[in-house]
């Protein structure tokens, strides 16, 4: 096998040299009853080429070549070649977590830009090296709140992507961390401030509030931090499409941040690996849960950078820590660090404009269904026909279209969420808005 | 050489006790244990303490020890030189390192705790352990 | 002697904030085929932000030399043995990152019609069905993101049945060598934690569990073979005594190197447990992530798992959300599917006697490790280790040497360190996995290393004491970092 680096001279070899008759008698510990008697039912080794065709073979099965207008958390796009360029060398690929910070630099090096960019991004003080993915960040970050202001509950807004509401319920059942649901303001898409204003008591400790939401509407996220800062909780802000950062006014009222950073090279990839962040303001980072790297130096004075502020992690803290996360997503993380490299403050920014335009294009053709502003997705009705009839049209077509939102929100049944990215070209366009009208 | 105005817990803090006020700290051997420290966790004045609940923590880059309120009573000070400088622990634990001052709740506590001498063979007969 | 290594000059780099200069570009977007819209008017100013202060303004060129020479400060599977305990640091198949990047996979939006998806859903209903055969166990779920994010699956899973039962129980039972995201976990769940003390094998003792199950009890967390690497013999009686008073055996899947193919979780009481698929798997750390935490459960759990579940009908897949009794998303999506497919990749390219023969080199190349170093180093539990052993610095702590050290001297020598300071239930452990990766070369300049080591230890201590003295880095003051965080560059 390829993979195993021993001739079976050299096993024999080394049994003999410790004295162990067989490679079987490493085991015979394991008491009779539950050994393996029969070889694994799995198909026999296949040679790199098979699972290079395997894989393929797969691909094929799944859409290839079809232009795309669905965005609701996972977005379309352009991956600079760079990327995989750096992402692929095998001292980034193949290395562990930066414990030794003697022969890590190159990590702990470029978490510590991660880290920076995201404050920049964003506004706050302070982020650490990521979470799993934006959906887990949003509970961590309630989490977060709880222990910060000693207050027990969460007020979330309906507009928040509904699979990472349903997430904060799966990690708020057993934390005694009631949830309540903000309505949205019909004709605008927006949060619905009246009735955040009358959820709001000395029991909450946070208001989670995303932006833009998952409708493509762009919060008032002033007025819902005062709202919250009135009451003494905290606010939580969320983000799902980090290239609005590029152009979006940054949320510098949040306390806490939890956000997403998919667009930035993370390919969709059905779905995973992403990238979540979490920032937020200094008087609160040690609060923060994940893994933080800072700037320090050596025995010999040069500046060197190493994983800090470990007290509050889980291989230390055990069951006192501030979450039982373990791992960041380093590697996704890089590729969003070398994204926001290559884009840099003028790209990003320009990358954002051309989002901005594309999405207005369409808009313009096909009648947003909410007045409020938005970036890069709107939701549009379908009007006499189904979402899912008009996306049939258009797959004739090899486009995907928007989102059905019936799944979400059933009082939307007959709307859809469309997104337009810089992937998406004006004849594409044009056929959408053809499809819906 | 454990201070004489000192009482002491086999949990390692000590008690300075001055009229109805007692102040609180770790002791020598606790800072030898934890080794650098980087970052005291202090309750808010005002709070309640109550003898053997924990009442903060003190940590070192890879340990976190919880400190247990010697005495009952109300936090009326804590020692905010610590939050910019925990180092003070690890050079004088005794003294200028004290973490919170504490009016007495229940002054009978007082005689539960160690005397120095008691202390210096607890923390002896640990070590050898 | 120092063999694996040789001093060889580096270039410094810098933080790429400190390269940037206004107007440098190292990108360049397509003309715009649609009017540009004027960001202020259609979005209103409030709404719009100036500039982004201070980000990165460099050219391609500089990005890629800045990134390049930083990888080259880093310690690697690629260059070297990696011997930490319980991560199994094996090889990274070079494949897997190419089958991963196949279009129609990393393409794939998880909202695209599922009739466009029965690739994507193939591979995982592939890797659900391997997975299940080596586990032995009846149903898995792919959602967790990483290891401690299956843990916290497992233990939702765990509560929700007992609930279903009547009454979740208040606590669950760890033992005192486990991995600390174990009793995080926990509590988590709103359990409260009980430690159990290992006997003087290192090994779960029956007679102290028999005691302290019982009704209040929601579960043991084990990890078999423990983080001693030692097999817990008693398995079946320790899964007996938990199930008999209704309880539930949690199994922390992270050493499952030690087990494929040779024993089954299932088949020895395990009711659920996580598998590391950035460890067992193959599947790369990249320097801290991401992984996958997959979670196989016994049957009676099966209606508790995450939702949706893959199901096929007519021949087509589609995903099910229709499990009234689901504990819920433990994430977006469906799970870590880039990384899924590189679990199996792997095993695919082993095959099921390709995995067992790989078991029996993990196994080997430790005891073959040990047997080396054992006149060397104080071996505190006797008992036979599998994929793993722990050694004590009892013997170096003499001389006034720690664990620490020895492992910073080591890098000298060219490895990166094992495990230091773990499990606690061993004073100053040095925690050595090879995995099955190690060529005898490799292994025997590891074992001259330490050999090495021991004797400097002995005739000269300071020199060990103040290693590593050849990196680039020498050691960092991990105090003043914690005391006064810096956790971003600033202008």
């Amino acid at each position: 096998m390829r993979y195993l680096p021993k001739s079976d001279l050299e096993r024999r070899e080394m049994l003999s040299d410790i004295g162990v008759s067989s490679l079987e008698e490493l085991f015979s510990q394991l008491p009779a009853e539950v050994r393996l008697n029969r070889a694994l039912a799995i198909a026999p080794g296949k040679s790199e080429y098979d699972i290079i065709e395997y894989f393929r073979d797969r691909g094929l099965e799944n859409a290839n070549g079809y232009a795309s207008f669905l965005g609701a958390g996972v977005y379309s796009h352009y991956r600079p070649v760079l990327v995989d360029t750096v992402v692929s060398r095998g001292e980034f690929l193949t290395s562990y977590t930066p414990y030794q910070a003697e022969i890590s630099q190159g990590t702990l090096t470029t978490i510590f830009e991660f880290q920076t960019m995201v404050c920049q991004l964003t506004g706050m003080d302070v982020a650490n090296a990521s979470m799993y993915d934006g959906s887990t960040a949003v509970p961590e970050a309630a989490m977060m709140a709880v222990r910060l202001t000693n207050r027990d509950k969460i007020v979330v807004a309906r507009t928040v992507h509904p699979e990472y509401r349903e997430v904060l319920a799966t990690y708020s059942q057993h934390q005694k961390m009631p949830v309540s649901e903000v309505g949205y303001n019909a004709p605008t898409g927006k949060l619905d401030l009246d009735d955040l204003a009358s959820r709001l008591d000395k029991d909450v400790a946070a208001v989670m509030i995303q932006s833009p939401n998952f409708f493509g509407v762009i919060e008032d996220v002033k007025q819902a931090a005062e709202l919250a800062h009135k009451n003494g909780s905290l606010l939580v802000f969320v983000f799902t499409e980090a290239v609005s950062l590029g152009l979006l006014r940054p949320p510098v009222e949040a306390d806490i941040v939890a956000g997403e950073l998919q667009s930035f090279a993370i390919s969709p990839c059905y779905g995973g690996p992403f990238a979540g962040i979490m920032a937020t303001k200094e008087k609160y980072m040690r609060q923060m849960p994940g893994r933080i790297v800072g700037e320090t130096k050596d025995t010999r004075g040069n500046r060197a950078f190493c994983l800090t502020l470990s007290t509050r992690e889980q291989h230390i803290r055990r069951e006192k820590a501030t979450s039982n996360i373990c791992t960041n997503q380093a590697l996704i993380a890089l590729m969003a660090t070398v994204f926001m490299t290559v884009y840099g403050k003028e790209g990003l920014r320009e990358l954002a404009e051309q989002n901005l335009s594309k999405a207005h294009y369409l808009a313009g053709k096909v009648k947003p269904h909410f007045s409020g502003p938005f970036f890069n997705e709107f939701v549009v009705s379908t009007q006499g026909r189904t979402p899912e009839q008009v996306n049939g049209t258009l797959l004739s077509k090899k486009i995907i279209g928007g989102l059905p939102l019936q799944r979400f929100y059933p009082e939307l049944g007959n709307a859809m969420l469309v997104c337009a990215t810089e992937m998406n070209r004006r004849e594409q366009m044009d056929s959408v808005a053809e499809a819906l009208a | 050489m454990y201070p004489a105005d000192l009482r002491y817990t086999k949990e390692h803090e000590w008690v300075r006790v001055e009229g109805e006020i007692g102040t609180v700290g770790i002791t020598d051997h606790a800072q030898k244990e934890l080794g650098d420290i980087v970052y005291v966790d202090l309750p808010k004045v005002g709070s309640a303490a109550t003898k053997g609940q924990t009442f903060g923590s003190v940590e070192s880059v890879k340990a976190v020890s919880d400190i247990y309120a010697p005495i009952s009573g109300e936090i009326v000070a804590i020692n905010e030189e610590l939050a910019t400088a925990p180092e003070k622990i690890n050079e004088d634990p005794h003294g200028v390192a004290w973490l919170v001052k504490i009016k007495l709740g229940a002054p009978e506590e007082i005689k539960q705790l160690l005397s120095p001498e008691d202390y210096q063979i607890y923390v002896e007969a640990e070590a050898g352990h | 002697m120092i063999k694996k290594v040789r001093s060889h000059i580096n270039q410094n780099e810098g933080l790429v904030f400190e390269r940037s200069s206004p107007g440098k570009r190292g990108y360049q977007l397509p003309e715009l085929d649609v009017p540009a819209v004027d960001a202020k008017q259609v979005l209103g100013a409030e709404n719009t932000r100036e500039e982004i202060a201070d980000f990165p303004e460099i050219s391609e060129v500089e990005a890629i030399r800045h990134f390049t020479r930083l990888s080259t400060q880093n310690y690697a599977i690629d260059l070297g043995l990696y011997p930490l305990g319980s991560c199994t640091m094996k090889y990274n198949p070079r494949v897997n990152e190419l089958v991963a990047r196949t279009e129609g996979l990393a393409g794939a939006h998880p909202y695209q019609p599922e009739a466009l998806s029965q690739g994507a859903m193939e591979v995982m209903a592939a890797l659900e069905a391997a997975l299940g055969e080596i586990t032995g166990m009846d149903a898995l779920t792919l959602q967790p993101a990483a290891g401690a994010h299956g843990e916290l699956t497992g233990i939702l899973l765990i509560r929700a049945y007992l609930e279903s039962q009547g009454n979740p129980r208040k606590k669950i039972l760890i033992p005192d060598s486990a991995h600390g995201t174990n009793p995080a976990t926990a509590m988590m769940v709103g359990y409260s934690v009980e430690n159990i003390k290992s006997n003087d094998r290192g090994m779960v003792d029956t007679d102290v569990l028999e005691r302290v199950v019982n009704e209040d009890v929601a579960g043991l967390m084990i990890t078999n073979p423990n983080t001693l690497g030692v097999f817990e013999q008693n398995i079946r009686q320790i899964a007996g005594i938990l199930h008999a008073k209704g309880a539930q055996v949690y199994m922390d899947g992270a050493n499952m190197n030690a087990l494929v193919g040779i024993t089954r979780p299932g088949d020895f009481g395990v009711d659920v447990m996580h598998l590391n698929l950035h460890k067992t798997f193959s599947t790369p750390h990249g320097g801290g992530g991401p992984g996958s935490g997959a979670v196989a459960v016994g049957k009676h759990l099966i209606p508790f798992l995450p939702k949706p579940r893959l199901q096929k009908s007519g021949g087509l897949y589609s995903w099910n959300y229709d499990l009234p009794q689901s504990i819920g998303r433990v994430r977006a999506f469906y799970g870590n599917f880039g990384v899924l497919v590189r679990a199996l990749a792997y095993i695919q390219a082993h095959g099921g006697e390709g995995l067992k023969r790989a078991t029996m080199d993990a196994l080997l190349n430790a005891n073959y490790i040990r047997a080396k170093l054992e006149p060397y180093y104080d071996l505190p539990h006797k008992a036979p280790t599998m994929h793993e052993c722990v050694f004590s610095d009892d013997r170096q702590a003499k001389h006034g040497i720690r664990t620490g050290d020895i492992a910073k001297r080591l890098i000298d020598y060219g490895f990166h360190p094992y495990t230091v300071s773990f499990p606690l239930i061993v004073r100053g452990a040095l925690m050595i996995e090879p995995t099955e990766t190690e060529s005898k070369d490799e292994l025997d300049l590891f074992i001259d290393a330490m050999i090495s080591i021991a004797k400097e230890v002995e005739e000269t201590p300071q020199l060990v004491h103040d290693a590593p003295h050849s990196t680039r880095t020498s050691r960092v003051d991990e105090v003043t970092a914690a005391r006064k965080p810096i956790v971003r560059w600033k202008k």
